[in-house]
């Protein structure tokens, strides 16, 4: 018997909860650690960003409407289904040149991430908003609320990387333009699969694949982003992006050290959220 | 009804409890030195363009030092005491604050205008509290959510405007140096004087040199504060246009930014608001201040079904108000901060006549010197015209109505600023359902422009980035 012919896949974008190509009909050739054709991923373009920004922006205010508990579940749910898919996400990463043990861990540590963040849905809102004791006759609350639209340049590290700047960025509500890893952007394609296959609304992340050098600006110059993370950006890029970003006055998330086996903080989420402070005068 | 109900006598509070001096210096490392350079400039007093002082205006050469002297005393004395040490200083000053409250208050209205009453039981008072209530946070740092230890930037650079002189300082300085930092800061050019009082007070409280530097002058000298290598903090209160060419300049650098800046805040008024508190608030939120208010409400929204009875009892209300003397105790609305201020109102006024929409004032007599405007209140203002996207920063309200709460609050949020808003109904769900959707960082139900140390300020999309206030205002001072 002959062997049989495998059905490849195309990897396409992911936006507003559908999977287009780039209008732009380009794509550019993923390879493997040593060389040989993978796939073709597309090559977003200007258009693509726009397009992807206004999914995002349509998305925010249901998703930001959600009860905390409810996006809780969505992402716990996300998380389901990342594990549901462990088997596919370990080959990608070593089809990437990780080693079996390091792409196991890598994805086990993802999953463990996604669950983590998972469940500050209903909880940053404890530890980031306060009640102030104000010195008169009024209630006086701060909550924290989510930026808005986020732009997102996520790291070359392909799942471990991607899953840690996507999930804290959209657990408090905000939704978000993702340009993936250059090199490695077939994982990022993956997880849009598993995203729409997990009740999570068409439009809160969108993923395009491509050049950085050509989508981070046109994301960091858009006037209806409200914040920026430039995880993924050289050193040499920062600047102008950073000086793009003012524009709308986005808020900036620089570069890190990027170490993402490291246990994360509340600083993810905290840089994409807004106090909100509301007073009422106390009286009968 | 027209007529005022009751003629006032004057009742100015007394000049001589200041002494101004004919020129100053700049605040360098714990004592008065000359600027390097030979430009001044004067500040006047807005309410009859006298020559109040002579200020150095600091060059390159002069921030330098400053930031020098700033560095050295993070390093060697500020930054390693202990908390409770600090506390003990902001205490200090907050009270020498309580104890020359009078002087600040008389400075503070004759050098920018705004009215005594309100210098004297606004200003002065949360300027007390500010520093009192981040005195009391110097040594509970571990307890405040940002870790066991957080540690303190090192050197802040501060840039503040002159709507609020002495408050904005006090907002600035006091959390900075709560925190462990040390402090540059620049002054607005029209209103330098309390600041440079203030630098007396750092003295008097015996606060180590280099801990408060004061530098005065104008943009130039900002630009060069924000822009030096040498600090590691920039905060700024100012203008929208301003704060983005800062973000720019900071681009790049591992510099830390906080930004307060414009607004054009909605003040929605249900048609079940109780219509009295709704006038008494929306006066307060456009007049207060002379309207020199970033958060001031100067987008009246009002439900189509009550804006008739509305404005008549505003427009009734807006004849009371007493215009002049920023000294005299009566006054409710005084001096347009500047020329170059009362220029840029006029500007904007004229364009909404022009754009087509009805312009109203109160009979009123204004002073024949100095700065001056009529409190004003534009109705059939459309979205589109100037005066309801622009910031006046003057005493010039525009009136648009809705019909549905939806479109109360799509006209709201209908702004790239995000500062403030107002809502007033006598229905608590509708209040909170609004204040879920207004894209404002600070919103306030059946009350406007109340303000206090222990309440985070600050804004949503252009009008900026950080708190200031409460716990969250540490946030900005500290390396988390």
């Amino acid at each position: 018997m002959s062997e049989r012919l495998s059905v490849r896949k195309t990897y396409k974008l992911y936006i507003g909860g559908a999977f287009p190509r780039s209008e732009s009909g380009r794509s550019y050739v993923v390879n493997d650690a040593k060389g040989r054709f993978l796939a073709n991923a597309s090559q977003a373009s200007r258009k693509d960003v726009r397009d992807a920004v206004v999914a995002a922006r349509k998305a925010f205010g249901g998703w930001s409407s959600r009860t905390p508990y409810n996006r809780g579940q969505i992402l716990y749910r996300v998380a389901e289904m990342l594990e549901g898919r462990r088997t596919q996400f370990v080959d990608e990463l070593r089809a990437g040149g990780a080693a079996k043990t390091a792409a196991s861990a890598e994805v086990d540590a993802a999953i463990d991430r996604w669950v983590w963040y998972a469940g500050w849905a209903d909880k940053i809102g404890a530890v980031a908003g306060n009640a102030n004791p104000v010195a008169g006759p009024f209630f006086n609350l701060s909550t924290p609320e989510p930026s808005g639209v986020v732009g997102i340049v996520a790291p070359d590290s392909a799942l471990l990387g991607l899953v840690s700047v996507v999930a804290p960025a959209i657990v408090t509500g905000n939704t978000a333009v993702v340009v993936a890893s250059e090199p490695a952007p077939l994982p990022a394609i993956t997880l849009a699969e598993v995203l729409a296959t997990s009740d999570l609304p068409g439009g809160v992340v969108n993923l395009l694949t491509g050049r950085r050098a050509e989508l981070a600006p046109w994301l960091a110059s858009h006037m209806d982003v409200n914040a920026i993370d430039l995880a993924g950006v050289s050193e040499e890029a920062v600047t102008d992006l950073e000086k793009a970003a003012a524009d709308n006055l986005k808020r900036v998330l620089r570069p890190g050290i990027g170490d993402w086996s490291a246990e994360p903080g509340t600083d993810r989420m905290t840089a994409f959220l807004e106090t909100k402070t509301v007073w009422h005068p106390v009286g009968v | 009804m027209d007529e005022k109900l009751f003629e006032y006598a004057p009742a100015p509070e007394s000049r001589s409890v200041v002494d101004i001096k004919p020129a100053y210096g700049l605040f360098i490392d714990g004592e008065w030195v000359d600027g390097s350079g030979e430009d001044r400039n004067k500040t006047i007093d807005p309410s009859n363009e006298e020559p109040l002082a002579e200020i150095a205006v600091a060059t390159a050469e002069d921030v330098d030092r400053a930031v020098a002297a700033a560095r050295r005393a993070h390093e060697k004395v500020w930054g390693p005491m202990p908390g409770r040490e600090r506390a003990k200083y902001l205490y200090r000053i907050a009270r020498i604050i309580q104890e020359r409250s009078r002087e600040l208050a008389v400075l503070e209205s004759i050098d920018n205008g705004k009215p005594i009453r309100e210098s004297r039981d606004v200003d002065v008072p949360l300027v007390a509290a500010h520093f009192f209530y981040y005195a009391g946070w110097a040594d509970k740092l571990g307890h405040a959510g940002f870790g066991a230890n957080p540690r303190s930037l090192g050197v802040a650079g501060q840039v503040i405007p002159w709507n609020f002189p002495l408050m904005m300082l006090a907002w600035k300085i006091a959390p900075a140096l709560a925190t462990g930092n040390t402090v540059v800061l620049k002054p607005a050019e029209t209103t330098p004087l309390t600041a440079l009082l203030f630098a007396e007070i750092c003295q008097q409280a015996e606060l180590p040199n280099g801990v408060v530097n004061i530098v005065t002058g104008a943009g130039g000298t900002g630009r060069l504060l924000v822009g030096h290598d040498g600090i590691d903090k920039v905060a700024f209160t100012g203008s929208t246009e301003v704060g983005k060419e800062i973000a720019r300049a900071v681009a790049g650098t591992r510099k830390r930014l906080t930004l307060e800046l414009g607004g054009k805040a909605a003040n929605i008024v249900f048609d079940d608001a109780p219509l009295d508190q709704a006038v008494e608030g929306i006066v307060n939120a456009i007049f207060f201040n002379q309207g020199h208010v970033c958060c001031a409400g100067s987008r009246l929204l009002v439900q189509e079904s009550v804006a008739g009875e509305l404005l008549d009892r505003l427009k009734r209300r807006m004849a009371t108000l007493r215009v002049g003397d920023p000294l005299d105790k009566n006054t409710d609305i005084g001096a347009i901060n500047s020329g170059e201020q009362l220029a840029k109102i006029r500007e904007l006024a004229d364009s909404g006549e022009d754009e087509g929409a009805e312009r109203w004032s109160p009979p009123c007599e204004l002073p024949q010197r100095g700065f001056w405007f009529a409190p004003t209140v534009f109705t059939g203002v459309a979205q589109s015209h100037r005066i309801a996207r622009e910031e006046i920063f003057g005493p010039v309200l525009s009136v648009l109505t809705f019909r549905t709460p939806d479109e109360a609050i799509e006209k709201a949020n209908n702004t790239p600023y995000g500062l403030s808003a107002g809502v007033w109904t006598e229905k608590g769900s509708r209040i909170l359902w609004a204040a879920e959707r207004l894209r404002a960082g600070v919103v306030w139900a059946n009350t406007f422009n109340k303000f206090d140390p222990a309440s985070p300020f600050g804004g949503y999309k252009e009008s900026g980035f950080g708190r200031e206030g409460g716990r969250h205002g540490l946030e900005a001072y500290l390396d988390v």
